[in-house]
């Protein structure tokens, strides 16, 4: 017996092998794109700030980014493949007729969820470098927390989806939920710009603790443990929460 | 010597569904035995697919007893499953891959090594005869074709029971015949076939023994020979009227046959000797536009149990 989901985790591998290059070039774009706009052109304009850590802005925008970036392709990965899997393919149905459970699909999209925000980040992390976005070699602990961000978001997001008959839910997570915490939970400014009202809201978002994560690891200086410490907790606890949600609801979802 | 005696392998009593109010399965039983093709037959709705869905471990019963291979799909659901081949109703195939690696991954969920895969995936490619597709990707596969491809998937474990929910619904005749060509052969070798299906023809083709299912519960057991001699005469005589004549006949045909059967288009006479009931409806005045004496059918069967044609 192979450790549970791994088999499902071959199985998104080996769809990966045909399809990466339709993703490739927009993993390698997507960075250079925003770190040129807005860490080199927009960044011009903003002088070094203690808000902004005492860095230049793309030193500080940089990581913000890459946590944003970790966050959106865990939404992709968790809502159309997974009902294509549930709905439209059906393939998960024939997956289940084997000796696999639905458990075993759900770890093996927490596993694919990994590689996959693993891949696009480190992408990310190579442009940042080029960029010279990069200063502390402690940059290297920012990947796993970039990825941790996209888990965090896209186990709770892949349990919704099985609750699904359509995909019409999708845009509006898109529209209102993620797009909202991109621009809101610190990637562009620090948190505390925002009206008081509004900050605690921020705090409940994942992104929130997978930018500041990100970037305290990132820039390797003036940051508190203790803080990154609990962001990390949330993130965590976040998953967790997301994949035992999602043991049931993928249960329920195919086994009627 | 005496026969050993067999264990079924499949083993149904009072055997329930039910989702909500709805009953889809009511207390059923049926045991399937080695080696035998077993068939539900039944229109849309009445049973067969839930019915196959719990044999197969991936619905819960409601109710009642089932053991598959000997064991509680409850308790075994996953030991199960790992003998068993499953044909869906729809394909499910994964159409990002190739036509191996079809096979290739479904391998893989039976925890089977690569090097045993590999030689067993072109043996069934061959074997269905999608050999020359191997590489090729699955969605510009013709119906058939992936049919044949997911009858394949259902083989890779070297299951002990192939389930197939309606195996040839939506092919053309030739891609149907290949099936059951196919089928008849796994049959030969002495798989155990369970398969669903609503064409008369295919459970003739392909059952040894079948139940026929409608609005959730078994109205009939047996051979399809047995079922036709039960529910049915040798032959069948299909009187066609010209139009608006049918609805005059009014008891000008009893006594033909040992039944008469009114359908829209035409009328049924069960007789044993279908030509000489097609005599005397002419010594007694009837001019019908068309007279077809048949031998009968499954459809029969249904008809006459049911009250109602099969597809409608």
């Amino acid at each position: 017996m192979a450790v549970a989901g791994v088999r499902h985790l071959e199985h998104n591998l080996l769809v990966y092998r045909r399809t990466w290059r339709g993703s490739a070039f927009s993993t390698v774009l997507s960075p250079i794109l925003f770190l040129s706009a807005m860490g080199v052109a927009l960044g011009s304009f903003v002088p070094n700030m203690t808000a902004f850590g005492g860095v230049p802005y793309i030193v500080f925008l940089a990581p913000g980014l890459l946590a944003a970036q970790a966050l959106q392709t865990a939404t992709l990965e968790s809502s159309w493949p997974l009902l294509a899997g549930f709905r439209w393919l059906k393939t998960f149905e024939a997956t289940i007729a084997t000796p696999q459970s639905p458990r075993d699909i759900v770890l093996g999209h927490l596993y694919w969820q990994f590689v996959r925000v693993g891949i696009v980040t480190g992408v990310f992390l190579i442009v940042m470098v080029v960029f010279g976005a990069v200063t502390s070699p402690t940059a290297l602990l920012a990947w796993p927390a970039a990825i941790l961000t996209g888990v965090a978001f896209g186990m709770p997001l892949a349990a919704f989806t099985a609750t699904q008959k359509t995909e019409n839910s999708f845009p509006v997570i898109f529209r209102f939920v993620v797009t909202p915490m991109f621009l809101f939970s610190g990637t562009f400014f620090p948190i505390s710009q925002l009206p008081d009202v509004i900050e605690p809201i921020a705090w409940l978002t994942p992104l929130f603790h997978g930018v500041a994560l990100t970037r305290g690891l990132a820039l390797g200086h003036g940051v508190d443990p203790l803080a990154l410490a609990i962001h990390a907790a949330v993130l965590v606890g976040l998953t967790v929460v997301g994949t035992v949600l999602a043991f049931v609801t993928f249960r329920r979802r195919l086994v009627v | 010597m005496p026969a050993a005696v067999t264990e079924p392998l499949i083993r149904a009593r009072n055997l329930t569904k039910s989702f909500g109010a709805l009953t889809a399965v009511d207390g059923i039983d049926f045991d399937v035995a080695p080696g035998e093709a077993f068939g539900f037959l039944g229109p849309n709705g009445a049973g067969k697919t839930s019915t196959m869905r719990m044999i197969a471990c991936i619905s819960p019963r409601t109710d009642g007893e089932l053991r598959v291979l000997d064991m509680d799909p409850h308790a075994d659901g996953h030991r199960i499953r790992a003998r068993l081949g499953v044909v869906p109703q729809q394909d499910t195939l994964d159409t990002e891959l190739t036509v191996y690696e079809n096979l290739l991954i479904y391998g893989r969920y039976f925890d089977m090594p690569y090097r045993e895969i590999k030689p067993r995936a072109d043996e069934l490619l061959d074997f269905v005869q999608l050999l020359e597709r191997r590489n090729d990707l699955v969605e510009p596969l013709s119906g058939g074709m992936k049919r044949r491809l997911t009858i394949a998937r259902g083989l890779i474990n070297e299951p002990d029971l192939l389930l197939l929910d309606e195996p040839t619904t939506g092919l053309d005749p030739q891609a149907r015949h290949l099936v059951w060509d196919r089928l008849y052969r796994l049959k030969q070798r002495g798989v155990t076939l369970v398969l669903t299906t609503h064409y008369m023809d295919e459970a003739e083709q392909l059952c040894d023994r079948l139940v026929v299912m409608d609005k959730a519960k078994i109205v009939a057991e047996g051979s399809p020979r047995q079922l036709i001699e039960r529910y049915a005469t040798r032959e069948v005589l299909e009187l066609r009227f010209p139009v608006g004549v049918q609805e005059t006949l009014d008891g000008q045909l009893d006594g033909l046959g040992e039944r008469v059967e009114h359908l829209p288009d035409r009328v049924l006479v069960y007789a044993r000797d279908g030509e000489a009931a097609a005599v005397a409806a002419h010594d007694r005045g009837l001019r019908p536009e068309s007279v077809l004496v048949r031998r009968s059918s499954l459809e029969d069967v249904f008809l006459r149990l049911t009250g109602r044609s099969l597809i409608e």
